[in-house]
């Protein structure tokens, strides 16, 4: 729901909100250059002063304005001339006719009103109140997205439209609901809806005697031409001979005889409100806030191309779900924790049967779980596992979620993994054990299903059907993921002297066959991931990529493994020989931005993508690369190209352990922990740690790790929620 | 642009009730090219002796800048229903503002004079700019104004 309060009018009015941000942006420039352009104003003159000058040079002056942007002007009619001319404050002398230049006005018309008068007022007005709905809820979807309201100022992670995203909407935010508030605020005022204030009591007796000189009147001397808004002279057809004066703090009437002041009427807290307001806005007498507001407005557009850009890539990555009632409305409801969109395809199935079957059935992702789904009479929650058992990227605050929310809806959990990994569906097991623990009735006990089997899908439909009293008939055709072909084009093979063979292989696009062309490869970097899907099976294997579109080869490393359908595919496969293949960025296993020092620690193929960001950083930050295989003579994947690295300064140091050498076996963790004051010294320098390999050896290094960083007050949980330790691990 | 006057105008005093009493007037007000955001203008009808007698048309929808039209403002009070039901959009720059109602013959030729306040956001409070007497004599007859207004001709 709150996705979509995000996305619909963020969407919908984008073009709206672009125009009048930026028109925002172009005016918030303004203040800046007035206060460089408006002389200042001496802090001893008083008001009477310059009245004095000003009339001396204009008898027929009405009025002095200090206006908001700081120019000092004056109004008169001297009968042969007339207008609105710029004072210096400092002698009152004429600096010009006053007027605001074209461009300023079109822009703030453009802004207040899209040049279209009173109807485009209330279209700006919609707008503001859009982008206020916009600003805020994306300010909690991020709180959600990163844990909280209190870790909205963490790093963030994911793709670079993401990143972008999130980054700059965050700082964006706060200007934004400011200038939709005031902006809303001052479009009230504009159209009556709030109180109008009523000018001074006029109804003062003047002394009526004959006019002293203006710059004698005691009324304005007593006030500091700095303070003031407005001077308004006699009018010499007017009934009462009184000086009308407006400052921040009110409106004084000075007898135009006598000098004394006859009334003041303090300004009201709507006025005072008025007046903060429309500096708030405007940044007219706080210039640096204008900038900033400025800044937050120019962002406006950028936020607006990165959110369809999100929005897209969602729609995309979702399977339809036809017939989706509103919530309120459902029997059943689906969450759903999926990883990349292969649960969602599921629940797609799922959904349709149940449709198909009479219900009223409502899907969505578990991460959006509020009191209305559990309030539902039933609840199937489908939830895949990823990595160490945790939870998928659809489901990471389910669980915290759901301990805030009431409700017992009847429920089945059906969990989604690979039984040849340890953990197998462990997160569905977590989900199954939260609900039992509210004390949820269970419809069916939790069934987990091996590598996404339909035949085991269909089953649990005929289980779930029997629990509804219905058939329920579930026939799931996974949605193949759109593959391109690749041609193995090199391939280097190590560890064969050990029994343990690994090759790397690199592959190009296949030449366009009519003019003989290079193909295009994917956009992809080092630690992305690449599925590949062997001949005869559905299930893609992925790998993690050691090279980057710009190498112009998409390079892995494959390790051997002994009943490996895909590993035995690739390293049999021929040069020319072709493979199906698909990108998976993987955003969260990727070298931090900026200049910090990098340790990459590895063993075996895991030395794929670490070798991939040692061959991108040519800047030459600080990396410092660990590494394990089993022997230096078979095994030393890379060995040259990481000398090369060396020597040329991509790489800073590279500490080797080889298992099975006769001199000095020794396991990657070994070394870790032979280092670990530098690493210590590494790490508190801000240094980001990046791991891949296999379980057994994350594991190992994990606890190598651990009393390296305890001497700094860290620990590797905190390093991995703020992004400086990340895993790769297969 | 022309306007039939409702009969609930404030400015009743000013019309016929009977259109047998009554000639038919034009007030056309051009203003000159000064180039801003649209002027607010007033119209409105003073006696001999200078005092209030009601307002003719008021040009501009937001109250909160009336008070830059001061003759009128001071003259009228301000009050919302002098202007109830005779009050359209602002004029712009260069445009011509045109009126037709029907006066009562008691108006003409006894004094009578209407006025123009003018106001522009950013520029000038223009008040009385024109002051042009309500005469068969003056029918037709351009003035000028001392701020935005190029020419105001009253016709009979």
């Amino acid at each position: 729901m709150l996705r979509r309060l995000h996305g619909l009018p963020g969407i919908a009015l984008a073009l709206a909100l672009a125009v009048t941000a930026l028109t925002g942006a172009v005016l918030s420039v303004q203040p800046a250059l007035d206060r460089a352009a408006a002389p200042a104003i001496p802090a001893a003159s008083s008001v009477a002063d310059l009245a004095a000058q000003v009339a001396a040079r204009h008898p027929g002056v009405s009025a002095i304005r200090l206006r908001a942007d700081g120019s000092l002007t004056a109004a008169f009619d001297d009968g042969d001339t007339r207008g609105v001319e710029r004072i210096d404050p400092a002698t009152g002398a004429g600096l010009g006719p006053y007027a605001v230049s074209e461009t300023t006005r079109f822009f703030t018309n453009l802004h207040r009103s899209f040049l279209a008068g009173d109807a485009g007022r209330v279209a700006a007005a919609i707008g503001a109140l859009a982008m206020l709905g916009v600003s805020v809820s994306g300010l909690m979807l991020l709180a959600r997205r990163l844990g909280g309201a209190g870790a909205l100022l963490r790093p963030i992670r994911g793709t670079p439209a993401q990143r972008w995203h999130g980054e700059l909407g965050r700082l964006a935010a706060v200007g934004l609901i400011m200038s939709s508030l005031t902006g809303l605020w001052m479009w009230a005022g504009t159209f009556g809806l709030l109180p109008e204030t009523t000018g001074a009591n006029s109804a003062v007796a003047a002394s009526g005697g004959a006019p002293a000189p203006v710059g004698t009147l005691t009324g304005l001397r007593a006030l500091k031409l700095k303070d003031l808004r407005e001077l308004t002279f006699p009018d010499p057809a007017g009934p009462a001979d009184v000086f009308t004066l407006v400052t921040a703090d009110g409106e004084r009437l000075v007898d135009a005889a006598t000098g004394a002041t006859l009334a003041m009427t303090p300004a009201t807290a709507l006025e005072r409100m008025n007046d903060l307001v429309r500096m708030l806005h405007t940044g007219r007498g706080a210039w640096v806030l204008g900038l900033l507001l400025g800044l937050a407005s120019a962002a406006v557009p950028v936020l607006a191309a990165t959110g369809f850009a999100l929005w897209l890539r969602r729609r995309a990555a979702r399977p339809r779900i036809s017939a989706n009632v509103p919530v309120r409305r459902a029997d059943t409801v689906i969450l759903v924790g999926s990883e990349g969109n292969s649960t969602w395809g599921f629940a797609g199935t799922l959904h349709t049967a149940l449709v198909a079957a009479g219900h009223k059935v409502h899907t969505a992702a578990m991460n959006d779980v509020t009191a209305a789904h559990l309030s539902a009479p039933r609840v199937l929650v489908l939830a895949a596992t990823y990595g160490e058992g945790t939870a998928p990227q659809s489901a990471k605050h389910f669980l915290s979620r759901l301990a805030g929310l009431p409700g017992q809806p009847a429920v089945a959990v059906l969990g989604f993994g690979d039984r040849s990994f340890p953990h197998f569906c462990r997160f569905a097991r977590a989900v199954a054990d939260a609900l039992e623990a509210r004390g949820c009735p269970q419809l069916l006990p939790m069934k987990r299903i091996d590598r996404r089997s339909a035949q085991e899908f269909a089953q649990w439909g005929r289980d779930l059907g029997g629990a509804l009293g219905h058939d329920l008939v579930l026939t799931h055709v996974a949605e193949p993921p759109k593959t391109m072909p690749l041609v193995l084009a090199g391939r280097e093979l190590y560890g064969e002297a050990v029994g343990a063979p690994v090759a790397i292989l690199r592959f190009q696009a296949p030449a366009d066959p009519r003019t003989g062309a290079p193909g295009r490869l994917p956009t992809f970097e080092a630690g992305d991931l690449v599925g590949i899907v062997p001949p005869g099976d559905y299930m893609p294997r992925f790998y993690s990529l050691a090279s980057s579109t710009r190498d112009g080869v998409l390079e892995i490393c494959v390790r051997l493994r002994a009943d490996g359908l895909c590993s035995t595919f690739l390293h049999e496969l021929a040069p020319g020989a072709s493979i199906d293949a698909f990108i998976r960025e993987n955003p969260a296993f990727r070298p931090a931005k900026g200049r910090g020092p990098l340790i990459l620690i590895g063993a075996g193929a895991g030395i794929g993508p670490l070798a991939g960001f040692v061959r991108a950083n040519a800047a030459g930050r600080p990396v410092h690369l660990y590494w394990g295989g089993r022997s230096a003579a078979s095994d030393f994947l890379y060995e040259h190209e990481l000398a090369q690295h060396l020597a040329e300064r991509r790489l800073t140091t590279l500490r080797t352990a080889f298992s099975r050498d006769p001199e000095g076996s020794a396991y990657v963790q070994d070394r870790i922990a032979a280092d670990a004051p530098r690493l210590r010294e590494l790490v508190k320098q801000g240094a980001q740690i990046l791991v891949c390999g296999g379980r057994d050896m994350a594991e190992a290094v994990t606890r190598a790790l651990e009393p390296v960083v305890r001497p700094l007050g860290l620990d590797l949980p905190a390093l991995k929620s703020s992004g400086r330790y990340v895993e790769d691990v297969y | 642009m022309k306007f039939v006057l409702p009969a609930v105008a404030a400015t009743a005093t000013l019309l016929s009730p009977v259109l047998a009493e009554a000639r038919q007037v034009t007030f056309e007000t051009t203003l000159k090219p000064y180039g801003g955001n649209g002027a607010y203008l007033v119209l409105y009808v003073t006696d001999a002796a200078g005092a209030y007698k009601g307002t003719l048309w008021m040009a501009g929808g937001k109250a909160k800048y009336y008070r830059h039209l001061s003759d009128w403002q001071r003259a009228s009070g301000g009050r919302p229903a002098e202007i109830d039901g005779i009050t359209g959009a602002s004029v712009g720059s260069g445009k011509t503002l045109k009126i037709t109602l029907d006066l009562a013959d008691a108006m003409i030729d006894a004094g009578y004079q209407v006025h123009v306040d003018t106001a522009v956001e950013d520029g000038m409070d223009n008040p009385s700019e024109v002051v042009a007497p309500l005469a068969a004599s003056a029918s037709g007859k351009p003035l000028a104004g001392k701020g935005y207004v190029k020419s105001f001709t009253v016709t009979f």
